[in-house]
C-alpha cells in the first residue's frame, strides 16, 4: 500500500486527537474503507506515538501527576467499578496503558517504602493480579487491555507482527533459493550492524520501467507503514549503517510507505512493500 | 649555442656529431677532426645548448602561438644572451608586440651579475622567484589558507652566457611565454619587499588570447583567479631586461597593454596579417579566427628549418629535453597555428636570398611553422604511432601534413588503422562501502566494548559524512571545512586508543582505493551493475551507451600538457579530509598504512609474461596480467600520492625559504629526518629487478608532493639523480633484446617528464646533471625476465595514468572545431576496478633447497601454474585452520561444556569464578591441542590435489602434475601448521572462554528453556492464522468484557469456539511463532478461562439470552484445557486461575456459579496441568485476602469440597458428574 504523500496526510489529518481504543479504529476503517487495515492501524498508531512523544513533558509534571491520582481516588471512592482510569486518560488525552503507569507508579510510592522499580512496574502492568489493590488491579487491566497503541499486549502484537514478517521473508528466500544469513547467525559472527538478511550472492532487482537494475545485498522487514519520522530514524540508525558495512539493499515496509521516501534509490536503498517479483540472480553458468 | 647553430649552418659540424656532443656521449670515431676541434672550443657551452635551443624554438613561436594554450618550456636560459650582448638596440625577431615596449636599455655589467647567478636559486640570496595563484582541485587548495607555488611559473634565467655575440634573438619581452611572463596573483599580502621577483601577467594583446585561457597550463592559473590589478608594491620587478625605470610600475604596463589592445581592437578589421615573403598586405578578413593557409611553396629558409629541425628532433629523441609530449604538444601548436600576428616590416629581415643566419627569424611565416612541425613529427612518428586511435585519426586528416608531407601522413594512416588503441576515458564515480568483514572489525579486534561500539558509530559517521560531500560539493559556496570539518574533527576525537585509530585508518585507505579507483574497464559488479542485466542489453548498445556516456562524462581538459599535481573527484573527499581532521594520530597511522601497503604491491610478484605457443589460451591469461599489473600500478600510484601529500604536509609552504641560513639550518634539521618510506631502496630494487615500469610512476606520484627542500636533501638529491639517469637512458629508437618495451618506456617518459615540471622540483636539475650517463649502469640481476621488458602498458594505461597526454587530441580536436583553447574542467582518472585483496603474495618458503627446486620447476612452466599452485595453498592452508576451528576445537569445546556442567552440578550451581573455571578447563583441554598438527597436515594432504587438478588444464603432464600437487601440499601445510603452531593455544582458550560465559550466562537469572521445541509437521503449510491476529482478536475479547462497551457490542458465542480453534492451528503450525507470543497468548488463555469460569463474557444475541450456555461454556473449557495440556510449548500460567483478582470476579456474579471453577479445577488436576499440593496452596493464599463475609464462605466451602474429592477421580464418577447438575452448584446455590 503505497501512499503519496498527499494521501498520507489526508489520512493523519483524521487522525488528530482521536483517542486510541476500539471505537476509533472502528471509525477510521470506515471513513477509509479502501485502505488495508493493516495499514491504517499502524498509521493511526505511528501518529498517536508522535503525538504521545509531543505531550510526553506535560504529563509528567508532578502537578500533573498529583491532579491525576487526586481525580482517581476520587473516581473510586464513589464508584471502584466505574471505568475512572480510562476515562480520565481520555479526558486529558493521554494513552490510558500510560496513564496508569503514571498512577500505579504514584499509588506504590505511597504505600511502599522504597520508590518502585521500573521492572516492578512493567512486571504489574503485564499482569495486574501482582498489584496490591484489587480496585486499581482492575483499573490497570482495564486501561491496557483497551489501548491499542500502548500496553505490554500491544508490544507484543507489534513484536508478534515483526517476526512473523521475518519468517515470512525467510520462507520466500528459501524459496526463490537465495541463500542468506539472518540476524542471529550474523550477530555470532559478530557483526556490529545486523539487517534481517545479508543474501550471500547478492542479487538484482528491475524495476519497470529502468533500464538497470538495483543490486540487493541485504534486506530488511519492516513490519509497519514507512512515514517519514520512522524512516529517517530508521535510515540513520540501520538503513545507512547496512549500507556502509554491505553495499545497497532493500527496505520492505510491508503495510507500506509515503512513495516520496522511495528516493535512494541510486544511493543503494531501495523501498518495496512486498517481496520484489523481478528479481536476476547470478547465472552459474554450467558449460 | 648560438655558435654551434651557427657551426651546423655552415655545415662544419654534422648534426650527429652535435647531438653525440650535446648528450656528452664519449666522442665517436665517426666524428670527423675537424667537427671535434669545432666542438671541443665549444665544450663550455654543452650543458646550457638544450635549454637554449628550447628557449630559442619557444621564443620564436611567440607571434604564431598568441591563441593556443602556450607550451611551458621550463628550461634555463631564455634571455640568458642577452647581457652578453654588445649593446645596441635590439634587432630582428620582434614581433608585433614588441613593440609595446621602449627598446630595453643595454644593462650595466653590474646589473648583470646578480642577474645571472639567479639561475640558480639556490645559489641566489634573494632568489628569483615568481608564484601564481591556486588552481582550482589543486593540492593546495585548503591547505591552511595559504597558496603554493604549483601554478606560480617560474624560469631559470640562465647562466649568462658571455660568448655568444652574434645573437640578437632574444631582445623583446615574450609576452605569450607564460613562463616568462607569468602572472601575478594569488601572492598572499605579505612583506613584499621580500618578494622582488614578482611578474606580471600582461593582458594578452590579441583577441583570441583573451578568450583563450591560456593558464590553465600548468604554469599559470586559471584566468578565473588572476585579480585585475595589483598595485604597485612591484616596484623592483626585474624584467631582467633592463627595462627603463619608467616603465616599472605594474600599473603602467597595464595601461600600455590596455592601449595597445584597444589599439589592436580598432585594426582588427582592417589588413593585419602581411606575409614577410610577399610583403604585401593580404586581402582583409574580417575576424580573426580565421585561419591562414599553409603553403609548402611559401617556406622561407628552408635549410635552416631543416637543420634545427632535425637537431631538435634528435634532442628529443635522445631524451635531452626534460619532457616529451610537452615538446610533441609545441609541436603541434606549431603545426596548428592560426595565423601569423603582424610584424612591422621593419622588423622583418629580408627573406629569400640573404644568408640565412640565425639572427634571423627562424618562422617567419605558418609556412615556416607547418614545415618545421611536419619535419619534427616525421622523426616522432614511432612516438606518434603509439598515441592512441582518436589522437592517430585526427593526425592523419590534418590537411596541412598531408600537405607538407604526404608521406608521414600515409604512414599515419596506415598506424590509425592497424591501431586498437581505443582509449576511453569515461569515469564511473560509484561509491562503494568498504564492506565489514568479521575477521577484521568484530568484537574480537577491538581492545574493548566501548571502542568496539565507538567505532561502530564513527563508520556511520565517516558515511554520512562521505555522503553529504557526494550531494554538495559540487554546489557552488560549499565549503568543505565549513560544512563537514567540525563533524570530522569531533569523530576523530572520538578515536582514543590506538587500535581504534589503524581500524579507521584501514577503513579510510580502503575507502580510498575503492573509490579513487573508478572502474574503466570489468567489474560490472563493482559499477553496481549487474552483469546479467549488461549482457541483457546487448553488447552493441552497452558500448554505444558508454560512448555516449563518456562523451558526457568525460571532461574536456586536464589541464594543460603539463597540469600539476591535484586530486580529481573522490580524491578532493580524501585530501579534504585529512586536511579537516588536521590529526596528528591519524596522519601518522595513515602514513603507516599507506607504506606498508605500497612495499606489499610493490613486491607483489606479477609474473613475466612468456611468449606461448597457443596464442589463445595465453592470450586469456595475459589479459588478465596485463589488467593485474594496471590495478597495481594505479593503486600504487593512489596510494603513493597520498603518501607523498601526508608526508611532506607539515613541510609544504607557499614557497622556499628566503634565505640561504634559514635554508642551510632547515636543511641540517631535515636531514636528520628518516624518510617515511625508504623509496630510494625500493627504486634501486626496481631497477635492479627491472620492475622500473612499476615502482617509478608511483614513486613520481610521490615525489610530486615533495616541497622545496625535499630536492636539496642529500637522500631525495640521489633519487632524483637516478631517475634523470633513468630517464636519459631510455632511448625510444633503441629497442634492443631484453630491452624495455616501448609503450612502457614511453610511460617512464611521461611520468618523468611531467615530474620535471613540478614547481618544487628545481629547474636547474634536468640541466646540470654533471654526471656521465654512462655511468648509470644498474646492474640488473635477474635481467631476463624483468617486467620491464613485458609489455604490460597498453594506451589505456598510459592515458590513465598521464592524462595530459591527452591534450594532444584536445588541440588536434580543436583545431578541426576550428575554436582553440577551450578548455576547463579536470580530468578524473580512470582505472580498472579494483576491490579488495590484490592477490595473495606467495608464502615464504623456509626449507632452501626445496623452495629452489620449486622455484626452478616452475621456472620452466606457464606463469598461470604457479599462480593456480600457490592460489590452491592459500586457500586450502587457509580452509585448514576453519577446519580444525569447526572439528577440533569445537569438539574440545564441547568437553568444556560438559565438564562444566558436571562441575556445577557437583558444586550446586555454585561453579566459582568464571576465570578459574576457564584456567582449570583450558588447562585440561590445550595439550588437546597438539592434535592440530597432524590433523591439519592430513586435511592439506588430503584436499589440495584435488583443487590443483581442477584448476589446471587437463593436458598437463602428469609429472608436471604431481609435481604441482605436492608443491601446493607443502606450501599449505607450511601455511596452516605455522599458524596452528603459533595459535592453537589461544585459539581454544578463547572459544572455551566464550562458552563458559554462555554457560554461566544461561545459569543466570532467566534459565535458558529446556528441552526442544517441536515444530510443526513436515506436512503444514502454515495456512494457520498469524500469532498475532489471534493475540489481537482475544484483546478484544478481553477488553470488551473488561469494559466499558456500547450496548450493542458483544461476542456471539461461536466466534468464541471459532477463536479457540485458530488458537489451536497456530499452537500446531508453530511457523510463525516466537516465544513472546506463546507466552502471551497462554496468558490470555488462561484470562479468558477466568472470564468464562465467571461469566464475564459479554454476549452478542437478544437481552435475555447475553450469557453463555453452561454447556457452551465447558466445552470451551474443554478446549482450553486440551490447548493448554496438549498444544503450548511456553509455561501456561495457569496459577493466574486461582489469583484473588480473577477468582474475585465472581465476587460480582449474582447468583455466584461455582461448578465451573471447581470442573474446571478438577480437570486441571485430572490432566496434570497441575498437581493437587499446588491447587490447595492457591486456595489457601486466596482465603487469606480480604473478601466480602458471604463470599469468604463459599470460598471456603469450595476448598472443603475440592479436598474431599478423591485424589483420582473414578472414571464413573466423571460421566455421572457430567450428566447430573453437580454437587458443586448446588452447594454453592445453597
Amino acid at each position: 500500500m503505497i501512499l503519496t504523500k498527499a494521501q498520507y496526510d489526508e489520512i493523519a489529518q483524521c487522525l488528530v486527537s482521536v483517542p486510541p481504543t476500539r471505537q476509533s479504529l472502528r471509525k477510521l476503517k470506515q471513513r477509509f474503507p479502501s485502505q488495508s487495515q493493516a495499514t491504517l492501524l499502524s498509521i493511526f498508531s505511528q501518529e498517536y506515538q508522535k503525538h504521545i512523544k509531543r505531550t510526553h513533558a506535560k504529563h509528567h509534571t508532578l502537578e500533573a501527576i498529583e491532579s491525576y491520582y487526586q481525580r482517581y481516588l476520587n473516581g473510586v471512592l464513589k464508584n471502584g467499578a466505574a471505568p475512572v482510569l480510562l476515562e480520565l486518560a481520555n479526558e486529558v488525552d493521554y494513552a490510558p496503558s500510560l496513564m496508569a503507569r503514571i498512577i500505579l507508579e504514584r499509588f506504590l510510592q505511597e504505600h511502599e517504602e522504597t520508590p518502585p522499580s521500573k521492572s516492578v512496574i512493567n512486571s504489574m502492568l503485564r499482569d495486574p493480579s501482582q498489584i496490591p489493590d484489587g480496585v486499581l488491579a482492575n483499573q490497570v487491566y482495564q486501561c491496557t487491555v483497551n489501548d491499542c497503541c500502548y500496553g505490554p499486549l500491544v508490544d507484543c502484537i507489534k513484536h508478534a507482527i515483526g517476526h512473523e514478517h521475518e519468517v515470512l521473508l525467510r520462507d520466500l528466500l528459501l524459496e526463490k533459493n537465495l541463500s542468506f544469513l539472518d540476524e542471529d547467525q550474523l550477530r555470532a559472527k559478530g557483526y556490529d550492524k545486523t539487517p534481517d538478511f545479508i543474501l550471500q550472492v547478492p542479487v538484482v532487482m528491475l524495476c519497470p520501467l529502468a533500464v538497470e537494475g538495483h543490486i540487493i545485498h541485504w534486506i530488511e522487514s519492516k513490519a509497519s507503514f514507512g512515514d517519514e519520522c520512522s524512516h529517517h530514524a530508521y535510515l540513520h540508525d540501520q538503513f545507512w549503517s547496512y549500507w556502509n558495512r554491505f553495499g545497497p539493499g532493500l527496505v520492505i515496509y510491508w503495510y507500506g510507505f509515503i512513495q516520496e521516501l522511495d528516493c535512494n534509490r541510486e544511493r543503494g536503498i531501495l523501498l518495496k512493500a512486498c517481496f520484489p517479483t523481478d528479481i536476476v540472480t547470478l547465472c552459474h553458468s554450467t558449460a | 649555442m648560438a655558435a654551434v647553430l651557427e657551426s651546423l649552418l655552415r655545415e662544419e659540424v654534422s648534426v650527429a656529431a652535435a647531438v653525440r656532443w650535446i648528450a656528452r656521449r664519449t666522442q665517436s670515431s665517426e666524428d670527423s677532426p675537424g667537427e671535434a676541434a669545432v666542438l671541443r672550443s665549444l665544450r663550455p657551452l654543452r650543458k646550457e645548448f638544450v635549454p637554449f635551443l628550447l628557449n630559442f624554438l619557444r621564443e620564436q613561436s611567440c607571434r604564431v602561438l598568441p591563441q593556443g594554450p602556450p607550451t611551458p618550456a621550463k628550461a634555463p636560459g631564455a634571455s640568458a644572451t642577452l647581457p652578453g650582448r654588445p649593446g645596441g638596440p635590439p634587432r630582428g625577431g620582434r614581433g608585433a608586440r614588441s613593440q609595446l615596449f621602449p627598446p630595453p636599455e643595454p644593462p650595466s655589467p653590474a646589473a648583470e651579475a646578480p642577474l645571472a647567478r639567479r639561475g640558480g636559486r639556490r645559489r641566489g640570496p634573494a632568489p628569483a622567484r615568481e608564484r601564481g595563484s591556486r588552481g582550482p582541485g589543486g593540492p593546495e587548495e585548503g591547505v591552511g589558507g595559504e597558496s603554493l607555488p604549483w601554478a606560480g611559473a617560474r624560469r631559470l634565467r640562465g647562466s649568462g652566457s658571455p660568448s655568444s655575440p652574434s645573437l640578437a634573438l632574444c631582445d623583446p619581452p615574450n609576452l605569450s611565454n607564460l613562463e616568462e611572463f607569468p602572472p601575478v596573483g594569488s601572492v598572499p599580502p605579505g612583506p613584499a619587499g621580500t618578494k622582488p621577483s614578482r611578474r606580471i601577467n600582461p593582458t594578452p594583446v590579441s583577441e583570441e588570447r583573451s578568450l583563450s585561457k591560456p593558464k590553465t597550463c600548468f604554469t599559470s592559473p586559471p584566468i578565473s583567479c588572476v585579480p585585475s590589478s595589483q598595485p604597485s608594491a612591484l616596484d623592483t620587478s626585474p624584467w631582467g631586461l633592463g627595462l627603463p625605470p619608467g616603465c616599472r610600475s605594474l600599473q603602467e604596463e597595464r595601461e600600455m597593454l590596455r592601449k595597445e589592445r584597444s589599439k589592436q581592437l580598432q585594426q582588427s578589421p582592417t589588413p593585419s596579417c602581411p606575409t614577410p615573403e610577399s610583403g604585401s598586405p593580404l586581402p582583409s578578413r574580417t575576424g580573426s579566427l580565421t585561419d591562414e593557409a599553409a603553403d609548402p611553396a611559401r617556406v622561407s629558409s628552408r635549410q635552416r628549418l631543416e637543420l634545427v629541425a632535425l637537431v631538435y628532433s634528435s634532442c628529443i629523441a635522445e631524451n635531452l629535453v626534460p619532457n616529451l609530449f610537452l615538446e610533441l604538444f609545441f609541436v603541434l601548436q606549431l603545426l596548428t597555428a592560426r595565423r601569423m600576428v603582424a610584424a612591422k616590416d621593419s622588423d622583418l629581415e629580408p627573406g629569400p636570398g640573404v644568408l640565412e643566419s640565425v639572427g634571423s627569424p627562424l618562422f617567419q611565416s605558418i609556412h615556416d611553422c607547418v614545415f618545421f612541425a611536419v619535419r619534427v613529427l616525421e622523426r616522432q612518428f614511432p612516438v606518434l604511432s603509439y598515441l592512441d586511435k582518436g589522437t592517430l585519426k585526427l593526425l592523419a586528416e590534418n590537411e596541412r601534413l598531408l600537405c607538407f608531407s604526404p608521406a608521414l601522413q600515409g604512414r599515419l594512416r596506415a598506424a590509425y588503422e592497424g591501431s586498437v588503441a581505443k582509449v576511453s576515458l569515461v569515469m564511473l564515480p560509484s561509491a562503494q562501502a568498504v564492506s565489514f568483514q568479521p575477521e577484521t572489525d568484530n568484537r574480537a579486534n577491538f581492545s574493548s566494548d566501548r571502542a568496539f561500539h565507538t567505532f561502530k558509530k564513527q563508520r556511520d559517521v565517516f558515511y554520512e559524512v562521505l555522503r553529504e560531500w557526494e550531494d554538495h560539493h559540487e554546489e557552488p559556496g560549499w565549503d568543505f571545512e565549513k560544512g563537514l570539518g567540525s563533524r570530522i574533527r569531533a569523530m576523530m576525537g572520538q578515536l582514543s586508543a590506538a587500535c581504534s585509530h589503524s581500524h579507521f585508518v584501514r577503513l579510510f585507505q580502503k575507502q580510498l582505493l575503492q573509490m579513487c579507483q573508478s572502474p574503466g574497464g570489468a567489474g560490472g559488479t563493482v559499477l553496481g551493475e549487474a552483469p546479467d542485466v549488461l549482457s541483457m542489453l546487448g553488447a552493441d548498445k552497452l558500448g554505444r551507451l558508454r560512448r555516449l556516456q563518456e562523451r558526457l562524462v568525460a571532461p574536456q581538459s586536464s589541464g594543460g600538457p603539463c597540469p600539476p599535481p591535484t586530486f580529481p573527484g573522490c580524491q578532493g573527499f580524501f585530501r579534504d579530509f585529512i586536511l579537516s581532521a588536521s590529526s596528528f594520530q591519524f596522519n601518522q597511522h595513515l602514513m603507516d598504512s599507506l607504506s606498508l601497503k605500497i612495499r606489499e604491491l610493490n613486491g607483489l610478484t606479477l609474473p613475466p609474461h612468456e611468449p606461448n605457443d597457443d596464442e589463445g589460451e595465453a592470450d586469456v591469461d595475459w589479459q588478465g596480467e596485463r589488467r593485474q599489473f594496471a590495478m597495481v600500478l594505479l593503486s600504487l600510484r593512489l596510494l603513493a600520492k597520498f603518501l607523498g601529500f601526508v608526508a611532506f604536509l607539515p613541510y609544504r609552504g607557499p614557497e622556499p625559504p628566503p634565505t640561504r641560513e634559514l635554508q642551510d639550518s632547515i636543511l641540517a634539521l631535515r636531514s636528520q629526518v628518516p624518510p617515511v618510506l625508504d623509496v630510494r631502496t625500493l627504486l634501486w630494487q626496481g631497477l635492479r629487478a627491472r620492475r622500473a615500469v612499476l615502482t617509478v610512476p608511483w614513486l613520481v606520484e610521490f615525489l610530486s608532493f615533495a616541497d622545496h627542500i625535499v630536492p636539496l636533501l642529500d637522500y631525495y638529491r640521489s633519487i632524483f639523480s637516478l631517475l634523470l639517469h633513468l630517464h636519459r637512458s631510455l632511448v625510444l629508437a633503441q629497442e634492443r633484446e631484453g630491452e624495455m618495451c616501448f609503450l612502457n618506456k614511453l610511460l617512464l617518459l611521461a611520468v618523468l617528464g611531467w615530474l620535471f615540471q613540478i614547481p618544487t622540483v628545481p629547474e636547474d636539475l634536468f640541466f646540470s646533471e654533471e654526471d656521465q650517463s654512462d655511468g648509470f649502469q644498474v646492474d640488473a640481476v635477474s635481467s631476463e625476465y624483468g617486467l620491464d621488458s613485458v609489455p604490460v602498458v597498453d594506451q589505456q594505461l598510459l592515458y590513465t595514468c598521464c592524462p595530459y597526454i591527452g591534450e594532444l587530441r584536445k588541440l588536434l580536436a580543436s583545431w578541426v572545431s576550428g575554436s582553440s583553447g577551450r578548455s576547463g574542467g579536470f580530468v578524473r582518472k580512470i582505472t580498472p576496478t579494483t576491490t579488495t585483496g590484490l592477490g595473495a603474495q606467495p608464502p615464504q618458503t623456509s626449507q632452501g633447497l626445496q623452495a629452489q627446486l620449486a622455484q626452478a620447476f616452475f621456472h620452466n612452466q606457464p606463469p598461470s601454474l604457479r599462480r593456480t599452485v600457490e592460489f590452491v595453498a592459500e586457500r586450502i592452508g587457509s580452509n585448514c585452520v576453519k577446519h580444525i576451528k569447526a572439528t577440533l576445537v569445537a569438539d574440545l569445546v564441547r568437553q568444556a561444556e560438559a565438564l562444566l556442567q558436571e562441575q556445577l552440578v557437583a558444586q550446586g550451581q555454585e561453579g566459582g569464578e568464571a576465570a578459574q573455571l576457564v584456567e582449570s578447563l583450558c588447562s585440561q583441554l590445550c595439550p588437546h591441542g597438539a592434535q592440530a598438527l597432524t590433523q591439519g597436515r592430513e586435511f592439506c594432504q588430503k584436499k589440495s590435489p584435488g583443487a590443483v587438478r581442477a584448476l589446471l588444464p587437463e593436458e598437463t603432464p602428469a609429472a608436471v602434475l604431481s609435481s604441482a600437487e605436492n608443491i601446493a601440499v607443502g606450501l599449505a601445510t607450511e601455511k596452516a601448521c605455522t599458524w596452528l603452531s603459533a595459535n592453537i593455544t589461544a585459539l581454544i582458550r578463547r572459544e572455551v572462554k566464550a562458552a563458559v560465559s554462555r554457560i554461566l550466562r544461561a545459569q543466570g537469572p532467566e534459565p535458558a528453556v529446556r528441552g526442544e521445541r517441536r515444530g510443526c509437521s513436515r506436512a503444514c503449510e502454515h495456512h494457520a492464522p498469524l500469532p498475532s491476529h489471534l493475540i489481537s482478536e482475544i484483546k478484544d475479547v478481553l477488553s470488551l468484557a473488561a469494559g466499558p462497551r456500547d450496548p450493542e457490542e458483544g461476542v456471539p458465542p461461536e466466534h468464541l469456539e471459532q477463536l479457540l480453534g485458530q488458537l489451536g492451528q497456530t499452537l500446531q503450525c508453530r511457523q510463525f511463532l516466537c516465544p513472546p507470543a506463546e507466552q502471551h497468548l497462554a496468558k490470555c488463555s488462561v484470562e479468558l478461562a477466568s472470564l468464562l469460569v465467571a461469566d464475564k463474557i459479554p454476549i452478542l444475541g437478544p437481552p435475555a439470552q447475553r450469557r453463555l450456555e453452561r454447556g457452551q461454556a465447558r466445552r470451551l473449557l474443554h478446549m482450553l484445557l486440551s490447548l493448554w495440556k496438549e498444544d503450548f510449548q511456553a509455561p501456561v500460567p495457569l496459577r493466574l486461575l486461582l489469583s484473588p483478582r480473577n477468582v474475585g470476579l465472581l465476587a460480582d456474579t449474582r447468583p455466584r456459579e461455582w461448578d465451573l471453577l471447581l470442573f474446571l479445577l478438577r480437570e486441571l488436576v485430572e490432566k496434570g496441568l497441575m498437581g493437587r499440593m499446588e491447587i490447595e496452596a492457591c486456595l489457601g493464599s486466596l482465603r487469606a485476602a480480604q473478601w466480602p463475609e458471604d463470599f469468604s464462605e463459599e470460598l471456603a466451602t469450595l476448598f472443603n469440597l475440592f479436598l474431599t474429592e478423591p485424589p483420582l477421580p473414578e472414571p464413573q464418577l466423571r460421566a455421572c458428574e457430567l450428566v447430573q447438575p453437580n454437587r458443586g452448584t448446588v452447594l454453592a446455590q445453597s
